[in-house]
């Protein structure tokens, strides 16, 4: 596999035409939700992209300086709508980190089964859609016929489908109902082979991959740059995952289980071959091996949530108190990313001795992703733009907060 | 690295600039003269033993009331938090620094603040949004425009004196 | 039927007129039929593909009702004319696809000499016809003032106007092999076993149906190439302003350019109204036992040809659920530096194979040829129920 090769073809063009503005979105089929992109286009070729983000600000974290922190979970849950357990989970970690708060084995390991699951979830959803951008209708209902069955999981767990409030500062909401590890496992080993559809019909289609390998380099230096985290950061080669590399108070929920970061070091995933190989037209960077790390780490979400099963069961019943919303944050700031399915996900909160914060900070993953897609757009073509947008994997309820 | 080192590292550069430090807090941090903001981050970036190569976050902080500020002596001011992080070296700390709430206290005059977008390419979008709701004018910014709110909204949503506004091009927001 | 008509009707005008209504309203009937079938199978293939059930309720069983049902929505929707738009265009285009998508058919006969117009040249005549679609959507895109329907039409230009030229030469094959234009004897000489058909004639030609049947999917907008509209680039491309019977006008369109096609693909390389089988000949259902036993051939033969297109469609359909869109350089480099080439070189292969391995199919050229039942005339040339009268 040689991927420092260069491929990207590039696209020789001797006729010029007048210039073109043209408004992708906010109303447009693949811009994830409210995006608007003004593209400066030479016939086909984008010359620039503007991104104009906003049309969904719901003054989020304004509305956080108003109500207790454990008020403000459900607001958590609408910043990304398709990982809402991953909000939660980051919002009840920074504000334990404020309060100095321990939750019980139990309680980490129902988080880390809910949050892996949501991952999968996003992912799917991510897998999914870009198909979509690109044209191909069939794995999106593939995507969502596997996540109908994580969202019933949750449904079981929390009773609610898309926005839980499940995990909360001082634990979960409630204890996991009875059978729903078997249902859980169950899932699992239904969903295991399903991943090869998708494989088939994106990862390996000739089409897909022309679509995608070399399109929209991100290089490793640019990546960081321009904060970009999550699978588009590993996607560009990093070897870098809070739930390995993050701060203690969020890492050590993940202590102790066995799970790889997936990510083109120098080109080469670890364990590679046990995955569909990369085509030889992919640059480490491209849009394709962004998609590629998603597919990928929603299977080491399965096997980490193989093994919280295998924990949960041998931990003690209590779950621990989860925090009322009378309760006093102290003065103090606290800042925690956690790794969520499109990125680092950061909070900060701010007490100043009474219920409600004196600040709330939501560092949203998704603003940072999609600052670099004008990057990433410039001189290919208008097609390349649903593409590189689509591999960016973003919810414009975590951009406009 | 821990905070006193980055703190004694950064003071041997700038030791005008470098103000406070504390290593106890829940995220260690230290404050840094908005003069010298820029060439902190510089030197935070570039020197071999600190390398901070990503920046995570600016925040703006608006500390009005007396009773939301620590140290009750101070006056009311606007705060910019950034959280850095080194990859290499694994370590993390959050710069502050402190502004008055209007330039010359002219109420209207937003203070202002050497843009970092040269430094981090994150701080772009992040110093926008930072102008956008907290009123913090950024020098230097290559597109300094609001970002999540219309270009022709007026005041800045997360001053603690914010009033909203009746009514925006007729669309009641009250 | 015109003489039959002519024996009947005076002044002879009326009876050609008669005659023209009469093969309209079948025709229309065959391709707004096939439509209305087509919708429904798309989604029910659709639906079979995606792994789940398409439409099941409307109309009780199988959802036989959706075709109806969208129909009616269509009719039912707002007629919205932009305000930029170019209005007399705008309105116009839908029905310029649809008239070309339509005339295509007055040429392809669908059993033995059951045509509307006999034609000797009428496999360039479907394609001429044809090709003619791309005028409606190029308008329509540009007609709308709107930059995505713009968009779409240049795509359009750009694409189905390259892949004329490969399919021109896809079709000039089999034309070569048979030693005519004309689809009803090139249908004709593909008459017995399976081995007969066109296709299995030679390699080249065997090659030659596979790249027909990439640049007839191009041609006809369908994914992988549906450039023009691409949902998820252009909104809907040059469909992006059109709404109820306008848009269907275009669909209805594209519906009958892709039956089109298959029809072309059948009598070209599949053998046309003749079976895999010459159950025809064994059964005795022929023109030259009674014009009975052919009218009833004839039947079987249409069966063949209704049979063989749907395949065609429901391969494009097939084709379209499981396959991603390619992009617009993607689209010409096919069609440049893949499909012009091979299908060039098919070209000359079978003219080699036909100049050096005589036999086989031109020995049932000279029987074709000098078959009482088929005339050699163009315009004049008659339809076989005229004869079975």
């Amino acid at each position: 596999m040689v991927m420092e090769r260069i491929s990207a073809e590039l696209v020789e063009c001797d006729v010029h035409t007048d210039e073109l503005l043209i408004n992708m979105g906010p109303q447009h089929p693949s811009t994830h939700g409210v995006l608007r992109l003004v593209l400066r286009t030479d016939g086909e070729l984008i010359l620039d992209v503007i991104p104009h983000i906003g049309y969904l600000h719901r003054s989020a974290e304004k509305l956080g300086e108003s109500l207790a922190a454990r008020q403000w979970l459900p607001y958590t849950d609408r910043l990304d709508y398709l990982a809402s357990m991953n909000m939660n989970l980051g919002w009840s970690l920074v504000v334990e980190k404020l309060l100095g708060l321990e939750v019980t084995p139990r309680a980490a390991c129902v988080r880390v089964m809910v949050a892996e699951l949501n991952r999968i979830a996003s992912h799917l959803v991510a897998a999914g859609c870009y198909g979509l951008d690109l044209g191909s209708f069939t794995p999106y209902m593939y995507a969502f016929r596997e996540r109908e069955k994580i969202l019933d999981l949750f449904e079981a767990a929390c009773g609610a489908r898309l926005t839980y409030s499940y995990i909360v500062p001082g634990g979960v909401t409630a204890d996991l109902p009875n059978g729903w590890l078997d249902r859980c496992a169950a899932f699992l080993d239904q969903f295991d082979p399903t991943i090869d559809d998708l494989h088939a019909v994106l990862t390996s289609n000739d089409i897909f991959i022309r679509r995608t390998a070399g399109v929209g380099v991100l290089d490793m230096k640019t990546a960081i740059d321009y904060g970009c985290t999550g699978p588009v950061l590993r996607g560009s080669g990093v070897d870098w995952d809070l739930r390995r590399d993050g701060e203690p108070w969020y890492a050590r929920m993940y202590e102790g289980y066995a799970f790889d970061v997936i990510a083109p070091v120098h080109g080469h995933y670890r364990n590679e071959a046990a995955y569909p190989a990369a085509p030889r037209a992919a640059v480490v960077g491209d849009c394709w091996h962004r998609f590629f790390v998603r597919m990928i780490e929603v299977v080491q979400s399965m096997a980490i949530i193989r093994q919280a099963m295998d924990r949960y069961r041998g931990t003690d019943a209590s779950m621990g108190q989860p925090i009322k919303a009378t309760q006093k944050l102290p003065r103090g700031e606290a800042y925690l990313e956690t790794e969520a399915p499109k990125g680092q996900m950061g909070f900060m909160v701010i007490g100043n001795d009474t219920k409600t914060p004196h600040r709330v900070r939501a560092r949203s993953s998704c603003f940072c992703n999609l600052s670099v897609a004008p990057e990433l757009c410039r001189g290919g073509l208008v097609a390349d733009v649903p593409a590189v947008i689509g591999s960016l994997d973003l919810v414009l309820g975590e951009i406009d907060r | 690295m821990d905070a006193e080192a980055i703190f004694r590292e950064l003071q041997k550069r700038h030791p005008k600039w470098t103000l406070a430090v504390d290593a106890a807090a829940i995220d260690p941090w230290i404050e840094v003269a908005p003069e010298g903001i820029l060439d902190a981050c510089r030197t935070l970036r570039d020197e071999p033993g600190l390398v901070f190569d990503m920046l995570h976050c600016i925040s703006g902080v608006d500390y009005l009331a007396a009773a939301d500020r620590k140290d009750a002596g101070s006056g009311p001011r606007v705060e910019v938090l950034y959280h850095l992080s080194s990859m290499i070296h694994r370590h993390r700390i959050v710069l502050r620094v402190r502004l008055p709430r209007w330039k010359d206290d002219v109420p209207g005059e937003l203070p202002e603040l050497a843009s970092v977008s040269g430094v981090w390419r994150t701080a772009d979008w992040h110093e926008r949004e930072v102008y956008d709701l907290v009123g913090v004018r950024f020098l230097g910014h290559p597109d300094p425009r609001r970002i999540l709110c219309p270009d022709d909204w007026q005041g800045h949503p997360l001053r603690k004196d914010y009033e909203v506004p009746d009514e925006y091009h007729g669309i009641r927001v009250k | 039927m015109t003489t039959f008509l002519l024996q009947w009707l005076n002044p002879p005008w009326l009876a050609y007129a008669l005659a023209a209504l009469v093969h309209c309203g079948l025709l229309l009937a065959l391709v707004v039929g096939s439509v209305a079938v087509c919708n429904w199978a798309e989604r029910k293939i659709a639906g079979r593909v995606q792994d789940r059930l398409g439409p099941a309720r409307v109309g009780g069983r199988f959802g036989w009702l959706q075709s109806p049902a969208d129909g009616l929505k269509l009719l039912c929707k707002e007629d919205l004319i932009p305000a930029d738009a170019d209005s007399l265009l705008f309105r116009f285009a839908p029905y310029i696809s649809l008239g070309a998508s339509f005339a295509a058919f007055v040429a392809i006969p669908l059993s033995n000499d059951w045509v509307a117009q006999r034609l000797d040249a009428a496999a360039f005549f479907v394609l001429a016809v044809a090709g003619l679609e791309v005028f409606g959507v190029i308008l329509g895109g540009y007609a709308s003032g709107s930059k995505w329907s713009l968009f779409g039409a240049m795509r359009e230009a750009a694409q189905v106007v390259s892949y004329e030229v490969p399919l021109g030469l896809c079709v000039l094959v089999p034309v070569m092999v048979a030693g005519t234009m004309n689809l009803v004897k090139i249908g004709n000489m593909q008459e017995g076993w399976f081995t007969n058909w066109l296709i299995f004639h030679d390699p080249f030609t065997f090659i030659t149906f596979w790249v027909y049947l990439t640049c007839a999917v191009a041609s006809v907008n369908r994914a992988p190439f549906d450039l023009a509209e691409a949902e998820s680039e252009l909104v809907a491309g040059f469909l992006t302003e059109y709404s109820g019977f306008r848009w269907s006008a275009f669909f209805m369109a594209e519906y009958g350019s892709m039956l089109a096609v298959s029809f072309l693909a059948a009598i070209l390389f599949f053998g046309g109204w003749n079976g895999p089988v010459p159950i025809a000949r064994w059964f005795g259902l022929m023109q030259e036992n009674g014009p009975l036993a052919g009218y009833l051939g004839n039947l079987l033969g249409l069966a063949n040809m209704l049979a063989k297109g749907s395949l065609g469609i429901v391969v494009m359909m097939w084709i379209r659920w499981t396959l991603p869109r390619l992009r617009i350089d993607q689209v010409l480099t096919t069609c440049l530096k893949y499909c012009i080439p091979l299908a060039a070189a098919t070209f000359v292969g079978a003219m080699a194979w036909t100049f050096v391995a005589r036999g086989g199919l031109n020995a049932g050229n000279d029987d074709a040829t000098t078959r009482p039942g088929v005339a050699t005339g163009g315009v004049q040339g008659e339809v076989a129920m005229t004869k079975s009268q």
